[in-house]
């Protein structure tokens, strides 16, 4: 396996929250080399040549988003650094800010630096309490070592970090979702355009990156982009977290490189399946995005492969299901998330995801008909394209993914045939 | 509060003086006062307890913004309680994943050993127990937030031994 870099904590003995050790190990020479060796549009090309892109779940070409920001409009530029981290199944974000804080701080510095921001603030999900204390201490820490505030590393530059804390509402990971909570709002998200690189946070130019994306920016600067590009596909290459969890021996976080193929993250990062069970069926990129069977999971794991299979990257949280599960009950349960976390600012969303849940509910328990599976794929489909932001989509596209795949499952389940998974169906919730 | 009653308002609040300097460094942090709300909402749970309307008025005082937009967020966002909590917040996640781990049972057997449902807060005012949804901790499936606290790896006699820690008071 590749030497770990998102991951490195895991490789070191030094405790990397602690700015001193932190720095024992070469901590912020990438940021003190880009803010004192670079011109910000330096940054964003090498950031355009590495080909990173935006490890949130869009896979949005990172330096092109940067190369966005309007110039000399007279308003400040802002930076969020998004680690709102809600898609069911994804794990990797926390990682990074509970072990490894400062390398994110390099990423956010270097990244306002480069599109010419004094202020970033980073929107951490309200339930991470830890990752909160953490990032709070890590920038004092920096701010006592003069890596923020005024004349960072000895420029005339200000860049200064604030930690906000978010309150529980999936939608907050929606970029335009996490501005409107930023500015003390419902989060609902906006229309676009106007795109948040020109009206963002407090209608200014504003850009929102992911926490791992922002962390592998560091590293780009650090090694190179050619470093970068080396590692996977070239049109969507670097380092990549992988989060397996389900029904495997070792669910886990695994820094691979960007395409490394699924089978391997499952067989040998993960340890395999659970002892005695087969593999039925993978989620491959966060509960979002539609369903793979086992059949179907021979593939790379990076942007363009995963898409080619009919499903997406996402954020990489690889949800393992076999022999036992229930097809029905698995996207009920994912059903109930969406129908939970509708923001209600949009009719087809706020009403089509309790109408899928509703009727899941019914087949799940027994008394669906085949007009109900008709009813459910005909509301998902309607939901698609039809919203201000894409959780209706989320919402609609394992329900019609399901149907499609495991069609035998969920008309055995309306004839009131015995389910189909090789276990006993529990809890109605 | 238990089953459906309404809860009591506090009758007033206000902040100590270390919660106002908080309060004054958090409005610093941004160019607009309105975006100081969810922080200075934190500051107050952590006062009160809860977000009474009681709270909401005196948050929308501070800020001087609408008492309904104070309210708005407040009902918008699952962590603000807008009722008293017990001693031990336990949330279950019975997302995808936990399910796929057995967090079905987990919930289940908690419901039982504390004799409350989902959204309920036992009599002696020890446990409020909610499901809540993907933690992003699906590696430590099943998961419990006790809380500030994740517990990972549960299975259901390490979740009701966890109840027997925190009502003793061996686990904070």
């Amino acid at each position: 396996m590749n030497e770990k870099v998102l991951l490195h904590f895991q490789d070191t003995s030094a405790d990397l929250t602690d700015i001193e050790q932190y720095l024992g190990e070469g901590g912020y020479e990438a940021t003190r080399k880009a803010l004192t060796e670079y011109e910000p549009d330096g940054l964003v090309n090498l950031v355009k040549e590495s080909n990173l892109r935006g490890r949130g779940g869009a896979g949005f070409p990172t330096g092109l988003k940067w190369s966005f920001v309007p110039k000399d409009t007279g308003k400040p530029v802002y930076l969020l650094c998004n680690a709102d981290e809600s898609e069911p199944g994804t794990f990797k974000d926390r990682e990074i800010i509970e072990h490894d804080p400062h390398q994110l701080l390099e990423g956010i510095i270097i990244a306002a630096y480069a599109i010419r921001c004094e202020i970033a603030y980073i929107y951490i999900r309200g339930e991470m309490a830890l990752g909160y204390k953490v990032l709070v201490k890590a920038i004092a820490d920096a701010r006592n070592k003069g890596f923020l505030g005024k004349n960072v590393f000895g420029t005339q530059l200000s860049i200064d970090i604030h930690v906000h804390r978010g309150a529980g509402a999936y939608i907050c990971g929606e970029e335009t979702g996490l501005i409107e909570s930023l500015e003390g709002k419902r989060a609902y998200p906006r229309i676009k355009p106007p795109f948040p690189a020109v009206y963002g946070v407090f209608g200014c130019p504003t850009i929102v990156n992911n926490v791992e994306t922002l962390a592998c920016v560091k590293h780009i600067i650090e090694r190179g982009s050619d470093w970068f590009k080396s590692i996977g596909p070239e049109g969507g290459p670097g380092p990549k977290l992988y989060c397996v969890s389900g029904h495997v021996r070792k669910p886990g976080v695994y820094e691979a490189p960007m395409g490394t193929p699924l089978r391997d993250l499952i067989d040998r990062y993960a340890g395999g399946m659970l002892p005695g069970r087969t593999l039925k069926a993978v989620i491959p990129g966060g509960s979002s995005v539609p369903i793979l069977r086992a059949e179907e999971t021979a593939i790379n794991m990076d942007f363009d492969s995963v898409a080619k299979a009919g499903s997406m990257l996402g954020s990489a949280g690889i949800i393992v299901m076999d022999n036992t599960t229930c097809m029905v009950r698995a996207l009920r349960t994912i059903t109930h998330f969406y129908h939970h976390e509708s923001c209600g600012q949009c009719t087809p969303c706020r009403e089509g995801t309790g109408w899928l849940e509703k009727l899941l509910i019914r087949i799940d328990s027994g008394v669906g008909t085949d007009e109900d599976l008709k009813v459910l794929d005909s509301v998902a489909q309607g939901m698609m394209g039809t919203t201000i932001c894409v959780l209706a989509d989320a919402a609609a596209m394992p329900v019609r993914s399901f149907l499609a795949k495991f069609a035998d499952e969920f008309e055995a389940h309306v004839r009131g045939e015995d389910c189909r998974a090789d276990a006993v169906h529990r809890r109605v919730a | 509060m238990h089953n459906g009653e309404q809860p009591t308002p506090h009758e007033s609040v206000a902040f100590s003086e270390a919660a106002l300097a908080e309060f004054n460094d958090i409005v610093s942090r941004y160019p607009e006062r309105r975006a100081a709300l969810l922080p200075t909402l934190w500051v107050a749970q952590r006062e009160f307890g809860w977000i009474s309307t009681t709270v909401q008025a005196y948050v929308a005082e501070l800020l001087k913004l609408p008492i309904a937009w104070v309210e708005g967020v407040v009902s918008f966002y699952t962590m603000f309680y807008r009722r008293p909590m017990g001693t031990h917040h336990l949330q279950v996640c019975t997302n995808l994943s936990c399910q796929l781990r057995g967090s079905d049972e987990i919930l289940d057997a908690v419901e039982r050993k504390l004799g409350i449902r989902c959204g309920e807060t036992t009599k002696d005012n020890k446990f409020s127990l909610d499901r809540v949804e993907c933690l992003a901790a699906c590696g430590g499936a099943p998961v419990v937030q006790a809380g500030d606290d994740y517990i990972e790896n549960l299975d259901v006699t390490k979740t009701l031994e966890l109840i027997d820690r925190l009502a003793t008071g061996k686990e904070s």
